[in-house]
């Protein structure tokens, strides 16, 4: 259903950091939405308060997590929420990242801050079809330890050693950091991947993506092979309501996940 | 279009056969009238609350309605308004959520039921403009379903345009005074030695069966000419013109340019332009709750790219500064429409220009916009020789 909510009952709430929350959500009713795919995002619709969109951090059978960070009236009241409460969900909308265009190379996927949450169900069903794609990466930059999403999972992953390379970077490093410190793009260096047989995924803040996208680029990865999500207000996702407008681009229906060959040059226009 | 259109000649007595014969099969019929010193669109009971003998004296920044010694009808330009007022409303409520005591949480649709419009008086750039907001409403994955009940519901009735004004342009924008298609019927108003008369021709079924019930005689060969003459003269008459320029590669590569600061400096960013607009489509909602809380309502409202509240993300606007909402707006309409909805976001109506409170033009921007180009090219060459 994409055009009115569909009740969903909140069945878990999770602080993830001083102001992001993630919340686990289940269909209230009979009615369900559509199966999401990473990078997909829905609208959530806070009671009496408003909509926003939030990709989906979490696809779970009949489950679906969102991590929501509280920058306004309608995120502040969905971080508010307790186990029991109600909330509406329309979706799924936009693009996925597109795991199958990885199929046989490298993967890169580069996170910042809470744009990992977006990331991780990508990095799951990477781990779930490791023998579709070659050496697997998950770079994840935040500006200090407690600014890091599902921390415990990131600190499991990075000592892992296993068929994931993660690792972590902090701008400010606080007693008991146990990863890097500094940039994101700085991981790419221990990173295990083969430039021109890669495929890459980043979120982040808009100057972290670029800075990593030409980072990428630089080291010969395909600008269309980079694929990265981008952000603008959006009040309806069907592609009516021209909040989203990037240029050409309608990022609630050509993207949130577009790729690096046209976004390029639209984050190149300051104020576009 | 049918295969074979009926055409006809009304007088003003069958064209209140019309107005009646459409409100006598349920339709609610919207038409020009007088209302507020201008051309108003709202219902009508009768032909007889149409502008006759009122036309319109327009320019940048300027409108006033002038008598006409006539008795024309359908000889003023557009007025403040367009269809979309009626198609894409500037208010509607997308649905109703309740919040039992238990907690439960229920929505639903508001399926009050769409009016059936016949619209009366519609000119060629409206016409178009309306099939462009179907590609972008309805043509979609996601159609809108209240416009397309009411667009799929409504009665076209065109009146093709013989006196454009001063801001018109529709025939440097790929258009024209004369009605082709997207028709139920068309209207060319002919006043001459003979009297005063409509040519009338059919352009689907559904208008071909309201012209059998309307009064009306055989088209003669002379009101046919007249009909012809009045047009082609039209064509001839635009008050403006948009450069001849591929505009979207202009508006692509005028993203830097120095006019957008000219034209902030004047611009009152008051949203007035894309309000008149009939291609203007955007949308806000607003969630509004009763004193008990426990009801609640997602309405839509009209919005405007000029508003800085519009591009809000995360603490502040995207576009901040007016330069770069202006830009927004007009590579918008010109251009970048093309990428999203595969057409021109402008039609030349000139309502935007008649209605800019500070008169900006939309042909003389674009214009500017090519005169720097061009010097910019110049300069670059140059220096390519030098080198
Ligand atoms: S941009 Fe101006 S001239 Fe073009 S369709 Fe809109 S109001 Fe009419
Ligand atoms: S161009 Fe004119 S009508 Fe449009 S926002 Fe600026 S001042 Fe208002």
């Amino acid at each position: 259903m994409n055009d009115l909510p569909v009740p969903h009952l909140v069945t878990g709430v999770r602080r993830e950091t001083a102001d992001t929350v993630s919340i686990t959500l289940a269909p209230a009713g009979a009615e369900a939405l559509e199966p999401f795919a990473p990078g997909q995002f829905a609208m959530v619709y806070a009671f009496g308060v408003g909509e926003i969109p939030v990709s989906v951090s979490r696809i779970g059978r009949r489950e679906l997590v969102h991590t929501v960070r509280a920058v306004g009236a309608v995120s502040a009241a969905l971080c508010a929420l307790r186990p029991g409460a109600r909330v509406g969900l329309r979706g799924p909308f936009g693009t996925g990242w597109e795991l199958e265009r990885a199929r046989g190379r490298d993967v890169v996927v580069v996170a910042g801050g809470i744009g990992l949450a977006p990331l991780r169900p990508l990095v799951l069903a990477a781990l779930d079809t490791r023998r579709a794609h070659g050496r697997l990466n998950l770079l994840i930059g935040a500006r200090t330890r407690e600014d890091l999403p599902y921390a415990d999972q990131v600190r499991a992953w990075a000592h892992s050693h296993g068929a994931l390379h993660c690792g972590a970077t902090v701008d400010r490093p606080s007693p008991g950091w146990w990863g890097h410190v500094g940039l994101v793009t700085t991981l790419l260096n221990e990173a295990r991947f083969v430039p021109e047989n890669s495929t890459a995924y980043v979120c982040g803040p808009e100057v972290m993506i670029r800075a990593t996208a030409r980072d990428l680029l630089h080291r010969g990865v395909r600008a269309d092979r980079i694929r990265v999500s981008l952000e603008r207000n959006m009040r309806c996702a069907t592609g009516h309501c021209g909040h989203c407008q990037l240029g050409g681009v309608l990022l609630c229906r050509d993207g949130p996940v577009i790729g690096w060959d046209r976004a390029a040059s639209l984050l190149d226009v300051r104020e576009l | 279009m049918t295969k074979n259109p009926a055409a006809g000649v009304l007088d003003r007595d069958g064209l209140s056969a019309l107005v009646e014969v459409l409100i006598a099969r349920g339709r609610t019929v919207i038409g020009p009238t007088v209302r507020d010193g201008a051309i108003v669109l709202a219902e009508i009971t009768s032909a007889d609350d149409l502008p006759f003998g009122w036309g319109t004296q327009v320019e940048a920044g300027r409108y006033r309605l002038v008598p006409r010694t006539d008795g024309a009808v359908f000889a003023h330009t557009a007025g403040p308004q367009s269809w979309k007022t009626f198609l894409h409303p500037p208010r509607e409520r997308l649905w109703s959520a309740e919040r039992a005591q238990d907690g439960t949480l229920s929505v639903t649709g508001d399926d009050s039921g769409q009016p059936s419009y016949a619209f009366l008086g519609v000119r060629p750039c409206d016409l178009r403009a309306i099939t462009i907001q179907d590609r972008v409403l309805a043509g979609g994955r996601y159609p809108d379903q209240g416009y397309r009940e009411r667009r799929t519901g409504a009665f076209l009735v065109a009146a093709e345009c013989t006196e454009p004004g001063a801001t018109c342009f529709c025939v440097s924008m790929g258009g024209g005074p004369a009605a082709d298609s997207g028709f139920d019927l068309a209207l060319t108003e002919v006043l001459d030695g003979a009297g005063h008369r409509f040519l009338v021709r059919s352009g689907s079924e559904a208008g071909q069966e309201i012209l059998a019930d309307l009064p009306h005689r055989p088209a003669d060969a002379a009101t046919r000419d007249a009909a012809r003459v009045a047009v082609d003269e039209a064509r001839d008459r635009m008050g403006r013109a948009m450069p001849p320029v591929d505009l979207r590669t202009l508006m692509g590569e005028s993203l830097e340019a120095d006019r957008w600061d000219d034209v902030a400096a004047r611009c009152l960013t008051c949203g007035n332009c894309t309000m008149v607009c009939p291609t203007c489509f955007c949308t806000t909602t607003e969630e509004v709750t009763d004193l008990t809380g426990d009801h609640a309502e997602r309405w839509q409202r009209w919005d405007s790219c000029f508003d800085v509240d519009f591009s809000h993300l995360h603490g502040g606007p995207v576009r901040a500064s007016s330069r770069s909402r202006y830009r927004q707006w007009l590579t918008h309409k010109l251009s970048t429409w093309y990428e999203q909805f595969g057409s021109s976001g402008c039609v030349g109506c000139g309502r935007c220009v008649t209605w800019c409170p500070v008169g900006i033009d939309i042909t003389e921007e674009a214009r500017a916009l090519h005169d720097e180009r061009a010097g910019r090219l110049r300069h670059e060459q140059r220096k390519e020789t030098e080198q």
